[in-house]
């Protein structure tokens, strides 16, 4: 099966044959490295940036206002702050012109933790993207998920940032995306450039056929009826063993929805799970203090209230400055499976 | 001024003989270009007198670069798509707007912040343009954001083929921002230079402090001497004849080479920076009587001339203005329309809280 770096670099190409996609660029995204995480090898419209986030993130505006299709890659999600500005400007050109000029780009961005990558390698920006208003937050946390937003993204008529979870990017999908061979050798061999002298490599695609992920519908990983857990991107898989997990064990059946898409948000989804378990956990690893979840939570009490059966959670990040490089550090701040475990357990013990 | 490219003597050519740079536009080109300057000047005095008034909020435009603003607006292809010229222009372009067929009525209409607003449906600061049918990207109100977002535009063209460009204009102030430099490495790359004209109009000042205390490049044009590919010139934006002649120099170096060229104009700033400085009238050179006074030494132009211009300005400015006060304002519920191209669904959060 495809990781989820095989999958995006999938989507990409099937962009650039069939969505109209003619420049997709950032920091060492073109050959000979295309990307740090490969997402962009072998592409064939896919150019090295200079090294500078804001003329990255204001040629993809200007290409999107000039009505191109344009997908730009900022490096780390670490550097997405110097281009805030930037993003706003994307995010409002439509309504400030009045509903005239949408600007139809992708950003996509590695984010979070868990590839020990220290201070400026491990940051979220799942709460401070969510404030872009006008602009479309994606966030998938597996392979076909994936591809399936990628092409969405593509083809949406707003902005979308696309975050791409960097600690899942190496993981393998569970399912096919379609055209993708079944041996996942041989699409090693077709798509993924060999170590050294790349010159005269080109990549072989796989026949690949449409798939959409539609932005705003979100995902029900795990079907439960005792507690709703809502998550996505590198927490998503973490949920989704715990809740396994406690099946097994016969602890409690835990729905899991991963929401995949942050900006616009899947509330039917999310309330309709919890009017039925009446228990609900919101975790993230984005720092608490103006938490992303922390919106949907209040909105929970807001909404929901006399539905629930106890007090709602959110399990997420330490609002520390930084993560530290030592794991104990990263253990400290970001959820761990063991912290997750513990939050559910004590959920579904809680008497109603 | 330190340029790169020598520019000749005013009135004498390379032999000493007489070469009056008037002679080289029509006397109907001068003409029109003369009644778009008035009428740019009276639009941007009804604006102000507007913001003054109570009838809108703040103001920002661009009285004194007229001289820069209408040759540019005339000299540019004019379209929707890459096959013509892009804008990505700060808040002193209302004269570019109106030499491209902008009609006064509408930035009347932004000032007033009435729905009618075709720019902003009321959203905006005034002179803040989005025209897509002429390629007029959305201004913002930042003073640098669009000299990266040039880039994107001329990245297109470039591959599109063709010989449209970009155009970007922004103030001396705005160069001490690090998107001015993005746009000028990203428009030399050697792998693929840009067909960008980026212009900075100097009028020596960001709001209230001179320029002189705060950058130390001397001539903004002097940047093009890192780029051995581009051209730098500095410009003498109280003069449109030169200011014509320079822009369509660099149009067609670039529209040939597709690749960009560093265009400094100093100008005036004749009202200050913008309505929270007074918007007053200050005495520096206004690039109009300048104007006037060629067109009359040349006899292409009489007193009376002006005299009916400056008064059919005027009146299109005041028919203008009573038609917009009988507009409506926005609706509240407006604020939902243009988050996304395809609107919203039952479940976003409109309510402001709890």
């Amino acid at each position: 099966m495809a990781n989820m770096a095989q999958a995006i670099r999938m989507a990409l190409h099937y962009g650039e044959e069939n969505l109209g996609v003619t420049e997709i660029f950032g920091e060492d995204v073109g050959a000979p490295l295309g990307g740090v995480f490969t997402a962009t090898q072998g592409l064939k419209t896919a150019w090295n940036a200079p090294l500078d986030e804001r003329g990255i993130v204001g040629a993809a505006i200007g290409l999107g206002w000039a009505g191109q299709r344009p997908v730009a890659e900022i490096q780390f999600v670490d550097y997405i702050f110097n281009t805030i500005d930037l993003l706003k400007l994307a995010g409002n050109s439509l309504w400030c012109s009045g509903g005239r000029m949408p600007c139809p780009i992708v950003i996509m961005t590695p984010t979070g933790s868990g590839i020990h990558g220290s201070i400026y390698h491990s940051h979220s920006f799942d709460s401070i993207a969510s404030k872009i208003h006008g602009m479309k937050v994606v966030c998938p946390s597996n392979s076909l998920d994936a591809y399936g937003l990628m092409l969405a993204a593509i083809k949406d008529d707003n902005p979308v940032l696309y975050l791409k979870p960097k600690a899942l990017l190496r993981a393998k999908g569970a399912e096919l995306i379609p055209g993708e061979p079944e041996d996942e050798k041989a699409l090693k061999e077709m798509i993924d450039a060999p170590v050294g002298d790349r010159q005269k490599w080109k990549p072989r695609w796989p026949n690949l056929e449409e798939y959409i992920v539609p932005i705003g519908q979100a995902k029900i990983a795990h079907e439960g009826t005792d507690a709703t857990i809502v998550t996505h991107g590198r927490m998503a898989p973490i949920c989704l063993d715990v809740a396994r997990d406690l099946a097994a064990e016969g602890f409690g059946n835990i729905e899991v929805i991963d929401m995949r898409s942050l900006i616009p948000y899947d509330w039917n989804t999310i309330s309709r799970s919890i009017r039925k378990t009446g228990r609900v956990l919101f975790i993230n690893e984005e720092t608490e203090i103006s938490n992303f979840g922390e919106h949907l939570f209040r909105r929970v009490i807001d909404e929901m209230f006399y539905e629930l059966a106890v007090r709602p959670r959110l399990l997420c990040g330490k609002a520390v400055p930084g993560i530290g490089l030592s794991p104990v550090l990263e253990y400290a701040s970001v959820p761990q499976k063991k912290d997750v475990d513990a939050a559910v357990r004590e959920l579904l013990t809680e008497p109603a | 001024m330190a340029t790169k490219v020598k520019s000749m003597r005013a009135g004498v050519d390379a032999f000493g003989r007489e070469n009056d740079k008037y002679n080289k536009l029509s006397p109907e080109l001068l003409k029109r270009m003369h009644h778009l300057m008035v009428l740019d000047r009276l639009m941007e005095e009804r604006l102000i007198k507007m913001s003054k008034g109570g009838e809108g909020f703040f103001w920002i435009g661009g009285p004194g670069e007229e001289g820069l603003n209408i040759p540019l607006g005339l000299l540019a292809k004019k379209g929707q798509g890459l096959d013509y010229d892009y804008f990505h222009l700060h808040y002193r372009s209302g004269g570019i707007a109106l030499a491209l067929g902008a009609q006064v009525i509408d930035t009347i209409r932004q000032m007033r912040t009435v729905v009618t607003d075709p720019y902003s449906r009321g959203r905006n600061f005034v002179n803040h343009y989005a025209i897509p049918e002429w390629n007029i990207m959305p201004i913002a109100p930042t003073i640098e954001t669009q000299y990266s977002t040039v880039i994107g535009s001329a990245i297109a063209q470039k591959k599109h083929g063709g010989d449209a460009i970009s155009i970007v204009t922004g103030g001396d102030a705005g160069t001490a921002e690090g998107d001015f430099h993005s746009c000028l490495v990203w428009a030399n790359r050697p792998l693929n230079p840009l067909p960008i004209l980026i212009i900075v109009t100097n009028n020596s000042f960001g709001i209230s402090t001179p320029y002189e205390g705060q950058h130390g490049e001397g001539d903004i044009a002097n940047w093009a001497k890192a780029f051995p590919n581009m051209p730098g010139k500095t410009i003498n934006g109280n003069d449109p004849i030169e200011s014509y002649l320079a822009l369509q120099e660099a149009m067609n170096h670039i529209r040939e080479k597709r690749s960009p060229y560093l265009l400094e104009v100093k100008t005036s700033r004749l009202n200050g920076h913008s309505s929270s400085s007074g918007a007053n009238r200050v005495g520096e050179v206004d690039c109009i009587k300048v104007f006037e006074e060629e067109l009359l030494k040349r006899g292409i132009m009489k007193a009376e001339d002006f005299e009916t211009t400056w008064t059919n300005c005027r009146e299109e400015c005041d028919r203008a203005h009573a038609q917009v006060k009988t507009e409506p304002y926005p609706e509240g519920d407006d604020i939902w329309n243009g988050i996304f191209v395809e609107g919203l669904d039952d479940t976003y959060p409109k309510k402001g809280g709890s």
